[in-house]
């Protein structure tokens, strides 16, 4: 093993594996990545949160080392990506937004083959399997065809084979995008164990919960820049308040009685079908917007989350 | 197997990418790990793939060998199409078609599949294979088909009489190299169009069909109009077939023209693959 590599498994968390600098990515043009800077750290679930079409797959992509870059700098495990593909590639796991397993052989197969690109052995991988088998709770469908198996299940089987080669960092896009609620949490469940291994990961998403969920330090992207980037704590605390009432008078009422409301909270947000009412104490609020005789059809006090944060950077919501 | 390394990996012991992966072993050897998931994945189609390799070929030898070949010989005599029975004219033919169709098959739905319907050359492009070794793997597993299917073919052939020279099994080489040279062109046109329907159909009208009724298959070259003949000339198929001809009877053929042909197969399997290795790198880039 050369020194580069020994420098990296021993080195401690935290250590910077992926930093990138002014990153740019253009499709003719159309700029889709936008000159961005991040670093993620050895150990820690990092995440790329924003709609669709801001950027987070093309930089995953680059990240990925199958995409080229169109500008700026970025180094993967110490590595250029452009210079060095197979050598990072050798170190990721791969789960990409759409299952792109081969449905014609079994589930077992999979597993198999794609521990075979790695150069592994077979004696490896055969032990390797029934541990991912398990990890993927798949193992009555070892030998079904991947055709016949469910969403959750390609998708299980999708991460359980990004798993093979004991990657380093491990790279999810949208990783539970289709996914029912029950799927969802077994999920998370893994991932989260993945990460007690050690391994760093790498998520993208447009779904809050699943950011605040799983990671520790995200960025918010938008039109291929970031918008912001902290914790999903530290997000929440800076750019929103620690509650929301969300009151809803009927799409054509709303508006007219948003300028009632501004002076009863601290920010607010008026969206087609409702009003967001942003203040440290969400039934207080409510209380003050019944003094002034006003009556919703419903209210609803909640914690802020993501979601907020996202509204108030980019007077958007998150989920088209 | 060591007791205690069993143990330690029943309890999920991380070994990691930095240790497990041996980056030059992939770099010399990664391509047969794609050919060996593709072998995997034809396993699974045995049956379609022997139909296709021995069925499809025997409708040809039963109805134009045996049948039209009886209505020749009835009227040329023994001597049938230059001075041998129609099965023996028409055999290297069918032969080569045979390879060419195993190859073609196993580079195109394979990368139908691989860039647009499932995109499984994606998934091994996320791994340390470059694209030139997915091409290559790919390519590699169309000759295992194109070996099993003409090997088969061949023996069907010979069991029907129409192969007597003692130079007769050259004609297998030959016709391995048809379908490798074929198929490698076939490798580069399909990852270099990006509508697949247009692929198919124009492909098997436009291509296919004419090399197969105009590359001498079924009659000598010869015997068509002046523009017609470069149709043969450009086809894998006839080149194949004029050579398999001189290897299994008394064909007679210049020495100049055996080299030509068999440099005009290798110049299509060179040509051919750095033609899809540079398609593979520029669509898997996406």
């Amino acid at each position: 093993m050369s020194a580069q590599v020994s420098e990296i498994s021993q080195a401690p968390n935290g250590t910077p594996l992926i930093t990138a600098k002014g990153l740019i990515k253009r499709y003719g043009d159309f700029e889709a990545v936008a000159g961005i800077d991040f670093e993620v750290r050895k150990g820690e679930s990092f995440g790329f949160l924003g709609p669709n079409g801001a950027g987070k797959s093309s930089t995953m992509r680059i990240i990925a080392a199958t995409s080229q870059r169109s500008g700026g700098e970025i180094t993967i495990l110490g590595k250029d990506p452009d210079l060095h593909g197979p050598e990072i590639r050798a170190h990721l796991g791969v789960v990409p937004q759409t299952d792109n397993l081969d449905t014609q052989i079994t589930v077992e197969e999979n597993l198999y083959i794609y521990g075979r690109y790695f150069g592994l052995s077979r004696p490896f991988i055969r032990k390797k399997i029934e541990e991912l088998l398990e990890f993927a709770q798949l193992e009555e469908k070892r030998n079904t065809k991947v055709e016949a198996l469910s969403g959750g299940m390609k998708r299980r089987l999708t991460i359980a084979r990004s798993l093979v080669s004991e990657p380093e960092i491990l790279m999810l896009d949208e990783p539970t995008t289709g996914l029912d609620p029950q799927a969802r949490h077994i999920l998370w469940d893994r991932l989260f164990r993945l990460k007690e291994l050690g391994v760093t990961l790498l998520i993208t998403t447009h779904y809050m919960d699943e950011a605040e969920q799983l990671c520790d330090r995200l960025i918010v992207m938008d039109k291929g820049k970031i918008m912001a980037e902290a914790s999903p704590q530290e997000l929440i605390r800076i750019y929103s308040t620690k509650e929301v009432l969300e009151v809803r008078f009927g799409s054509e009422r709303n508006q007219a009685l948003a300028e009632q409301l501004t002076t009863l909270c601290e920010r607010i947000e008026v969206l087609p079908d409702r009003i967001l009412m942003y203040g440290e104490d969400g039934e207080g609020i409510l209380e003050k917007v019944y003094k002034k005789g006003l009556h919703p059809m419903t209210s609803l006090v909640r914690r802020s989350s993501l979601e907020d944060v996202f509204l108030r950077l980019t007077g958007r919501s998150l989920v088209d | 197997m060591d007791q205690t390394l069993t143990t330690q990996s029943n309890q999920n012991e991380r070994i990691g990418s930095l240790q497990l992966v041996n980056i030059k072993q992939i770099s010399r050897r990664g391509a047969l790990s794609v050919t060996e998931a593709r072998i995997r994945n034809m396993w699974k189609f045995f049956w379609v793939i022997a139909f296709e390799a021995l069925a499809n070929p025997m409708l040809y030898l039963v109805s134009v060998g045996i049948g039209i070949g009886a209505l020749v010989d009835q009227n040329l005599g023994s001597e049938g199409v230059g001075g041998v029975p129609y099965l023996t004219f028409i055999a290297p033919a069918l032969l080569a078609t045979t390879a060419i169709g195993g190859a073609m098959d196993e580079v195109v739905f394979p990368s139908l599949d691989g860039f647009k319907w499932q995109k499984t050359y994606f998934a091994m492009n996320s791994t340390p294979l470059s694209p030139r070794q997915i091409a290559t793997g790919v390519f590699l597993a169309a000759i295992v088909r194109t070996i099993f299917a003409v090997t088969c073919y061949w023996f069907l052939l010979y069991l029907f009489g129409a192969l007597d020279s003692p130079t007769a099994w050259l004609a297998i080489p030959v016709a391995i190299l048809a379908g490798a040279g074929f198929g490698a062109l076939m490798l580069g046109f399909v990852s270099y169009v990006d509508n697949e329907d247009l692929f198919l159909t124009v492909i098997n009208r436009l291509v296919i069909m004419p090399m197969f009724l105009f590359s001498g298959t079924f009659y000598p070259l010869s015997t068509m109009p002046l523009f017609l003949q470069p149709i043969g000339w450009i086809s894998p198929l006839w080149h194949a077939t004029e050579l398999g001809r001189f290897l299994t009877y008394d064909y007679e053929l210049a020495t100049p023209l055996v080299y030509i042909h068999v440099a005009v197969m290798f110049a299509l399997l060179v040509g051919g693959l750095a033609w899809a290795f540079k398609n593979f790198e520029r669509r898997l880039a996406k």
